[in-house]
């Protein structure tokens, strides 16, 4: 493509530039040679239509194959776009290998995957250049893409369409993995949240349960099961904090928790008002949900 | 000197009667009584009042493109903020919510507060001069259509002054912008600017349409207009098709926002796309609005410098028709990532492939007209060249767009940014400042000048591609739209900072011509009639004309009057001196056929946007402000058509 | 300043005309296209809403047909008046016009106060639902324009009582006419968008 439509501007190109250094010499005859430029004007637009027609023939095959959906998928997801994170479903025959995460999808090497994609309040769209184009979410238009990642690696996507005060800041991450890592990681996903095991941390499973935070959050094995934000059963397992914005290490989880405005103004997480000894157990806390 | 007077009558019609104590030009009064009395007729009234009541279009259509270079420069001003916030990585230097509204502005001030009213301003002012006649179809409603825009324009920077601006894109997606998402009246003021733009742009295009099939000078058949005149016509039938769809949708926005409806509302059967596919119907063909005007311009500055008329001219015709026909069928290609069947998005890939062609062709065309010429480059012409290296670059990645896998990885990218300022600057902006250098002694009876000219030129061309280009790369490499601020890390960086530089550049660029125009201003060197030696009719008049443009109205006998007749250009006699009156050609041969009164100075045009602004803004807050607004309204426009009593004196039948 | 070359002598032209040759037909035809578009767009509006849903109204029964039929026959009729009022515009028939121009004026009366009826027998309010809104769309934006051509009308009826009776306010009255085909054609396929278009889907 880039061949074609190069090829054509250098043309119009050296046509002009010839034009303009003949204008530059001295006055030739008139203009009688209309003719000539009619025939040439000819050919010029069977070059054009016939380039356009090979571009766009192109362009279908292409599509058609990316089009082409799987039978069979060996991995079903189910991605909610919410303001201004991701929810990620994973979906089985067998209800008890349902799970949920958030903004961090896990996929094995050379599988397929079926990607459902809906959108609960406004448009946004889902994209990871490496490994797909990008696919609009559209509230009450449920839709779908299937990937075949063929290469393992940490593949970076983000939200690529305007859906308010952070969508500058609404990314993903999609881990292709190969199939054993994948099964490990998948068998942890299921589990509940272990019960803190030291005081600090039971401290800050205590500052979870009494502040906001129940409003909005799950925690599979407490009684925290609001489905308003993000997952958090697993949140030490993933890379990154609030959909990309962070990476998440203790310094970063405490900024964020202490002032989330600061970092992602507008978003739906309000500041806790929590001073620093409740901080620090909390995040203690939030440190063992791997 | 011969009077065909029965010649040019139906053969069941007599004469007229003369009135009495008419007076008509080209009979007992020698040249310089004439001037005197057309002068007496058809000047605007000084001061203040003149200012509030002129339907003269050179006075309205120069107010409209000094207007719409201030919108230009203000939203320009949006466009330095943008690229300073991105300069580099995480800037705090503009928060997202102000970010959100600068961008929004940003467009929606472009799209519909400059670009469209510029090229339909350029069209008001020249059109009536370039068919040869003495004032535009419906004067009147010219001026109306100047105070809704401007009325329109200033509520919406008011809003945004106020910190309630816009801030969900130009083209407003729902449900983001709907009753659920954009709280306050922030929507509400872009939706009802969508109106009033798009109600002064119908005006104008109706103006248009009735001024070129109407009042042509005789013996300019269909194929003697000059291109650029064609391609004002073409602009204004798309412009009668598209802005309807913008006006639906945005009125289904605000009753969706304001009186509960559910057009938009997909949990009461409504839908999100459905304002995709109204918008986007209008959307596509805007910018084929924006970009015809300006292939008029390219045509009547390629033909003059060249020195010959423009090669292919029935080519040339067809080419602007078929791109403003094909134009309506593309709007599919917004929304490829939507999930629409792709059999159907198949078509609308086919479609925006083609309508490369009757651009290709058009290029084609010009260049051979330069070829086959002898082209001197002053700056209009240096113009000219800009746009063919940048729109065609543009044009270019506009066909890879086109192809939906292609789109589906650049689509809401920088790619997209990069694309779209290369077609509209490169297609829209350079032809507009080369028309303004090419038409500037015409306007203003100065000269630009030509050093600051070339300098002009040149920063803005190299500082326009090192802004641009380099955004096609920030795209591919995933830096998507939209985005007050990005991770550092992501390679983006470097290129968002050249970007920046060259924004800087194009300020100065931008800078020099003001000071060009404003030191030309002051000048007192008086430019001639024809100080390019040009073919078409607007040269045949006084720089700048006087209020009645022609003395005589002329009769043409080629599509290049000065260069076939010379000086000794013919015309035609027998309008009156002494009250306004213009002369009504048959719409294909331009055989003489009525003469029409044209109207006074008015206020009614001043009264009546006063009514209609009111009314538009009162129903952003109450939907009964439509009702109890459409009184005044009423009021005004019985006024404006209340004959006048002298009127009744006219007992001419036909 | 030399003696110019005059070809033609333009003074023994008249200075209005009827149809194509009146500038303001051409205002007019341009008026047109535009609301055309309009109501091209509002209907294809309706159809894209139709198909999202399999019931259509959803959950309702149509409008009314009494209102609607009466409304539709009203206009019809309309129509002879109108051409016999347009034709005695051309002619410059004074005392015809004003007969003329008083009957289209109750028509336009009556018209409007049918359609006043029309609105209360929808069945359906433009905040149910997106059927709801289309409906009431589409039903006002025809109302405006039933509604502006009455206005013009008895404008027009009150200057061609005045001494300003003359000359071109025959072209307005025949253009007004052109006006009002308009929107009686207009409302003809909304009619049976509105009307049948439901029963012959349920």
């Amino acid at each position: 493509m880039l061949g074609v439509c190069g090829f054509m501007y250098a043309l119009v190109l050296i046509f002009l530039i010839i034009a303009v250094i003949r204008a530059r010499r001295a006055t030739g005859p008139e203009m009688s040679r209309d003719h000539g430029l009619s025939k040439t004007l000819g050919l010029w637009v069977a070059l054009i239509v016939v380039g356009l027609m090979g571009l766009t023939a192109t362009s279908y095959l292409i599509d058609r194959q990316i089009a082409q959906a799987a039978n069979n998928p060996d991995v079903k997801l189910q991605i909610t776009a919410h303001q201004w994170w991701w929810d990620v479903e994973y979906l089985d025959a067998d209800p008890s290998q349902h799970f949920h995460t958030a903004n961090e999808i896990h996929v094995p090497v050379n599988s397929s995957v079926h990607v459902t994609l809906m959108a609960d309040d406004v448009i946004h769209s889902f994209w990871v250049p490496s490994l797909h184009g990008k696919r609009d979410l559209i509230p009450g238009r449920p839709g779908s893409i299937d990937l075949r990642p063929e290469r393992v690696g940490v593949y970076r996507g983000q939200c690529a369409e305007f859906c308010g005060a952070q969508h500058a800041k609404m990314a993903l991450e999609i881990v292709v993995e190969d199939a054993a890592t994948f099964a490990a990681w998948k068998t942890k996903q299921l589990e509940t949240a272990p019960q803190p095991r030291d005081e600090h941390a039971a401290r800050g499973l205590d500052v979870f349960m009494s502040s906001a935070c129940t409003l909005c959050h799950n925690i599979a094995g407490t009684s925290a099961s609001a489905t308003l934000g993000p997952d958090l059963t697993h949140l030490a397992s993933r890379r990154m904090l609030a959909a990309g914005a962070l990476p998440n290490d203790r310094t970063h989880l405490i900024q964020w928790l202490s002032d989330p405005q600061s970092i992602k103004p507008g978003n739906h997480m309000p500041s806790l008002g929590l001073t620093a000894d409740a901080l620090d157990p909390l995040a203690s806390y939030l440190e063992t949900l791997r | 000197m011969s009077t065909i007077a029965s010649g040019i009558l139906p053969p069941d019609v007599r004469p007229a009667e003369r009135e009495r104590e008419a007076t008509y030009d080209g009979e007992s009064l020698d040249e310089v009584s004439t001037a005197q009395q057309l002068e007496k007729t058809w000047a605007t009234p000084r001061g203040l009042w003149g200012w509030l009541t002129t339907v003269d279009h050179k006075q309205v259509g120069r107010r409209y493109i000094v207007t719409a270079f201030v919108f230009f420069l203000l939203a320009g001003v949006l466009a330095v903020l943008m690229r300073l916030q991105l300069i580099k990585a995480d800037n705090g230097f503009i928060g997202p919510d102000l970010y959100n509204q600068i961008f929004t502005m940003h467009g929606s001030t472009m799209m519909f507060l400059f670009a469209v009213p510029v090229m339909e301003a350029m069209a008001v002012y020249l059109v009536p001069l370039m068919v040869g006649t003495r004032a535009i179809a419906f004067p009147r409603l010219n001026a109306f259509s100047y105070w809704i825009y401007l009325f329109g324009g200033i509520m919406l920077w008011t809003a945004f002054a106020f910190d309630i601006g816009p801030d969900t894109g130009w083209f407003a997606y729902v449900p983001l912008s709907g009753p659920a998402y954009a709280s306050g009246k922030r929507v509400d003021f872009w939706a009802q600017m969508i109106t009033f733009t798009e109600v002064a742009a119908l005006a104008i295009a109706v103006e248009i349409i009735g001024t070129v099939l109407k009042l042509r000078a005789p013996g300019m058949t269909l194929n003697r207009i000059p291109l650029f005149v064609w391609s004002m016509f073409v602009m204004a039938l798309m412009v009668m098709v598209a802005m309807p769809a913008v006006m639906l949708s945005s009125t289904c926005l605000i009753m969706d926002r304001l009186v509960g409806t559910h057009f938009f509302n997909p949990a009461e059967g409504g839908d999100a796309l459905l304002w995709q596919h109204l918008f986007w119907f209008f959307g596509h063909p805007e910018v084929y609005i924006i970009f015809i005007p300006a292939l008029g311009f390219i045509s009547a500055i390629v033909e003059t410098f060249s020195k010959r008329p423009v090669f292919g001219y029935p080519y040339m015709v067809l080419a602007l028709i078929a791109t403003g026909f094909f134009g309506f069928g593309l709007w599919v290609h917004h929304m490829f990532a939507t999930g629409l069947p792709h059999l159907g998005s198949s078509f609308f890939t086919a479609a925006s492939m083609a309508i490369a062609i009757p651009s290709g062709l058009q290029i084609f065309c010009w260049i051979a007209t330069l070829w086959s010429g002898k082209p001197v480059f002053h700056t209009p012409l240096l113009f000219v060249v800009g746009f063919f290296v940048i729109f065609v670059l543009g044009g270019l990645t506009g066909v890879m767009l086109a192809s939906i896998p292609m789109d589906l990885q650049v689509h809401d990218t920088y790619f997209v940014v990069a694309h779209f300022h290369y077609v509209l600057i490169g297609g829209g902006v350079f032809p507009l400042f080369g028309a303004f250098y090419y038409w500037f002694p015409k306007i203003t009876g100065k000269r630009l000048s030509e050093t600051l000219g070339k300098w002009n030129f040149w920063i803005f061309f190299v500082s326009f591609n090192i802004t641009f280009f380099p955004m096609h790369i920030l795209g591919l490499a995933g830096m998507p739209r939209r985005v007050y601020t990005y991770q550092a890390g992501l390679g983006w960086d470097g290129l968002n900072l050249l970007a920046t530089i060259g924004g800087m550049g194009i300020v100065i660029s931008v800078l020099l011509f003001i000071v060009n125009v404003v030191s030309s201003l002051r000048s007192a060197a008086r430019a001639p009639s024809n100080p390019w030696s040009a073919a078409t009719l607007e040269w045949a008049t006084s720089s700048p004309p006087p209020s009645y443009n022609f003395a005589h109205i002329p009769f043409v006998t080629s599509a290049q009057p000065l260069w076939d007749q010379g000086e000794q250009l013919m015309y035609v006699r027998g309008l009156r001196v002494d009250k306004r009156e213009i002369l009504l050609t048959t719409p294909l041969d331009a055989r003489p056929d009525l003469r029409e009164p044209s109207p006074d100075p008015s206020i009614w045009p001043l009264l009546s946007a006063l009514a209609v602004t009111a009314l538009f803004i009162g129903s952003i807050f109450n939907p009964w402000a439509v009702v109890i607004g459409a009184l005044p309204v009423a009021i005004a426009l019985t006024g404006w058509f209340w004959p006048k009593r002298n009127e009744a004196m006219e007992v001419e039948s036909a | 300043m030399s003696t110019p070359r005059y070809v033609l002598d333009v003074s023994v032209l008249p200075n209005y005309g009827y149809g194509t040759r009146s500038l303001t037909w051409w205002g007019l035809m341009g008026m047109i296209a535009i609301e055309s578009t309009v109501f091209v767009l509002a209907v294809g509006t309706y159809f894209y809403l139709m198909a999202q849903v399999s019931e259509w109204p959803p959950g309702r029964r149509p409008p009314d047909l009494e209102y609607g039929t009466v409304f539709t026959g009203v206009l019809l009729l309309s129509l002879i008046p109108n051409i016999w009022l347009q034709r005695q515009a051309e002619h410059e028939r004074l005392p015809q016009v004003r007969v003329g121009l008083v009957i289209m004026s109750l028509i336009g009366v009556i018209a409007s106060v049918v359609r006043a009826f029309e609105f209360t027998v929808l069945n359906v309010t433009w905040y149910d639902n997106a059927y709801g809104s289309i409906v009431l769309m589409l039903l006002g934006l025809h109302t405006v324009h039933v509604l502006t051509d009455l206005y013009d009308s008895l404008v027009l009826t009150v200057l061609m009582f005045t001494d300003h009776a003359k000359a071109r306010r025959y072209v307005d009255t025949a253009e007004n006419a052109t006006y009002w085909y308009f929107v009686v054609y207009a409302w003809l396929p909304i009619y049976v968008v509105l009307y049948w278009l439901p029963r012959w889907t349920q």
